[in-house]
């Protein structure tokens, strides 16, 4: 066959390219490095005894880990519950037109962020000595209700508190990021219809924010799972604490530490998952979202199963 | 003898050193159409912000329907209005922005009936029915459940002259309602603005459709740089301007 005639033949379709591709060696030996690393710690994870794998199972469903395991997970969900209405209502303040109001917010933001959340903690559970008697009545009047400080501010109590209103601070810079991006013109619309501030808050401007919130948010909250084991110190038996009364009395503190650290990689996961459904929720009607992993691999058999044999 | 729907006594209206209003005078009855026109820049849709006291005016006297704009007047002295008598205020008036500003997250329908329930309290059943005739009038009976984002511009703007028209205000503030949008789609905004005049509602509207002005319009004003230059029946400004920066700008637009 000449050239000549192959020519308008193929005019339409031109061959695909079949080019020979430029070598890299370099990223095969990175790779090969990778793997002989990845080989070396997992053999090691696997062989070192010290690791104790026996006793990690042993006591990953036992009681008191679960147990921790549970306040941990109050600790988490009552503290960023705490955290994120905090945050509305400082980020709605810091962007009141009252001057006042909006200081008062920057405040709390400047001093939370500004102090380690060890630290605040630490204040709470001592909050006894500050404050030995906590009251409810008029302000610089009497008092209605008297309570002993010590008796009221429980540890539990205080690590809410201080991971809590902590946590609210964050969520404040982030939900006034938030609500900054929602164009002008929403809240234009919306108070020209005769709806008042809070009205086009609630139901026009935070709506719309939601989408720029919950990123973030769902890091805080994994952020938080973690944080929560500072209240370790403050003997709260959550995950972290419940696995060192084990270990303090049996000294098989490497496996109890692998215990906790299973249940909080656990939870973390599942946040993880949690939170992208979750932007999936709020990005709709917005872009092409694309599928699910689950989607994906679902439509990923069915191609195979469809698949022509060739 | 009725008052006039809006009225404007040398308004005033400074953005920090900016003197955007430069003492703005104008009346419109009830009943009548006002467009205003004016090259970019000359406050008109500071003007119209402040009609609704999206905006404060610094001097002046701006009132609606006879009463001051965002002021109580006890003897000589002015009380500020609270913000729940301004909201009640504004939600006779109804606004039409340049961009719709149409509220994304909720249904063509829910757009319309959101400010029924939430301002007046109505029952949804009431405020849907309201809002599907509504809807229905604009020609977008069939689109009820879309979202704005699935609407084309003009259909947007339709809606958001439904979502306006659902106040039962008795004045309708338009922004340059049309001049986002394509040349073909333009027809069917002014149409359903043209029935909204013709059904005897007091509009002012900020607009460069000339013919929409001509054949509309009862009285037309030129702004420029904060000021009114010329006003009059639309013959008169549009066709035989007496002032040089009516006719600059006229015959830039036309
Ligand atoms: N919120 C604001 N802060 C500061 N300056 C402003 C503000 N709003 C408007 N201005 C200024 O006021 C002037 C008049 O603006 P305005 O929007 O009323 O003009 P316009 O006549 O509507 O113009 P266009 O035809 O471009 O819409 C402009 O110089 C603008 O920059
Ligand atoms: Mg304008």
């Amino acid at each position: 066959m000449s050239s000549g005639e192959a020519i308008p033949e193929q005019a339409g379709r031109p061959e695909d390219i079949t080019a020979v591709p430029v070598r890299r060696p370099g990223r095969w030996v990175l790779a090969a490095i990778v793997l002989v690393v990845a080989v070396a710690i997992v053999r090691s994870v696997v062989t070192n005894p010290n690791f104790q794998w026996g006793v990690v199972g042993e006591y990953l469903f036992d009681g008191r880990i679960l147990h921790g395991l549970r306040v941990t997970i109050e600790l988490t969900v009552i503290a960023m519950g705490i955290g994120i209405l905090l945050g509305v209502l400082l980020a709605i303040m810091r962007l009141s037109p009252n001057w006042l109001v909006s200081s008062a917010s920057s405040f709390y933001i400047w001093f939370f962020r500004g102090t380690p959340v060890l630290v605040q903690l630490l204040f709470w559970y001592n909050i006894a000595a500050l404050y030995p008697k906590i009251g409810l009545g008029i302000p610089f009047g009497p008092a209605f209700i008297h309570a002993d400080a010590n008796t009221l501010i429980t540890p539990f109590a205080a690590a809410i508190l201080g991971l809590g209103l902590n946590e609210g601070a964050y969520m404040a810079e982030i939900v006034r990021a938030g609500i900054i991006s929602v164009d002008p013109g929403q809240a234009d619309a919306a108070q020209s219809l005769g709806m008042t501030r809070l009205q086009t808050m609630r139901r026009i401007v935070l709506p719309q924010a939601m989408r720029v919130i919950i990123p973030p948010t769902g890091n805080e909250t994994i952020s938080m799972l973690k944080t929560s084991s500072l209240a370790s110190v403050i003997v709260v038996t959550e995950l972290l604490y419940a696995s060192q009364l084990i270990y303090s009395v049996n000294f098989k503190t490497i496996p109890l530490l692998i215990a906790a650290s299973f249940w909080y990689i656990v939870c973390t996961s599942v946040l993880y998952v949690g939170q992208y459904y979750l932007e999936r929720y709020y990005g709709r009607g917005a872009r092409d979202r694309g599928a699910t992993p689950l989607q994906r691999i679902r439509a990923g058999l069915l191609s195979v199963r469809h698949q022509p044999s060739q | 003898m009725t008052p006039p729907m809006v009225k404007a006594e040398a308004v005033h209206k400074r953005f920090g050193r900016l003197e955007v209003l430069k003492g703005v005078s104008l009346e419109v009855a009830a009943g009548e159409v006002m467009c205003l026109l004016g090259p970019s820049g000359s406050g008109k849709s500071t003007l119209l912000r402040c009609i609704n006291h999206l905006e404060k005016i610094n001097s002046g006297r701006l009132s609606v329907d006879g009463e001051l704009v965002g002021y109580r007047q006890v003897g000589e002295k002015l009380h500020e209005l609270r913000e729940g008598e301004v909201a009640r205020k504004r939600s006779q008036i109804g606004m039409v922005f340049q961009h719709f500003n149409l509220f994304p997250h909720m249904t063509a329908l829910d757009n319309v009936t959101c400010a029924p329930m939430r301002v007046k309290n109505e029952s949804r059943d009431g405020a849907e029915a309201r809002a599907r005739e509504l809807l229905d009038q604009v020609g977008l009976g069939d689109k009820v459940d879309a979202y704005p984002s699935q609407l084309s511009g003009g259909q947007q703007q339709r809606v958001a002259i439904a979502r306006a028209l659902a106040m039962e205000p008795k004045l309708m503030l338009f922004d340059e309602p049309t001049s986002a949008l394509d040349p073909e789609l333009v027809g069917d905004v002014l149409a359903a603005m043209q029935q909204l005049a013709r059904d005897g509602m007091t509009m002012i509207v900020v607009t460069h459709e000339m013919g929409f002005a001509r054949e509309v319009a009862d009285t037309v004003v030129f702004m420029d740089a904060g000021v009114v230059v010329e006003s009059g029946k639309p013959a008169d400004v549009l066709s035989d301007p007496r002032h040089e920066r009516t006719r600059a700008f006229l015959s830039k637009v036309l």
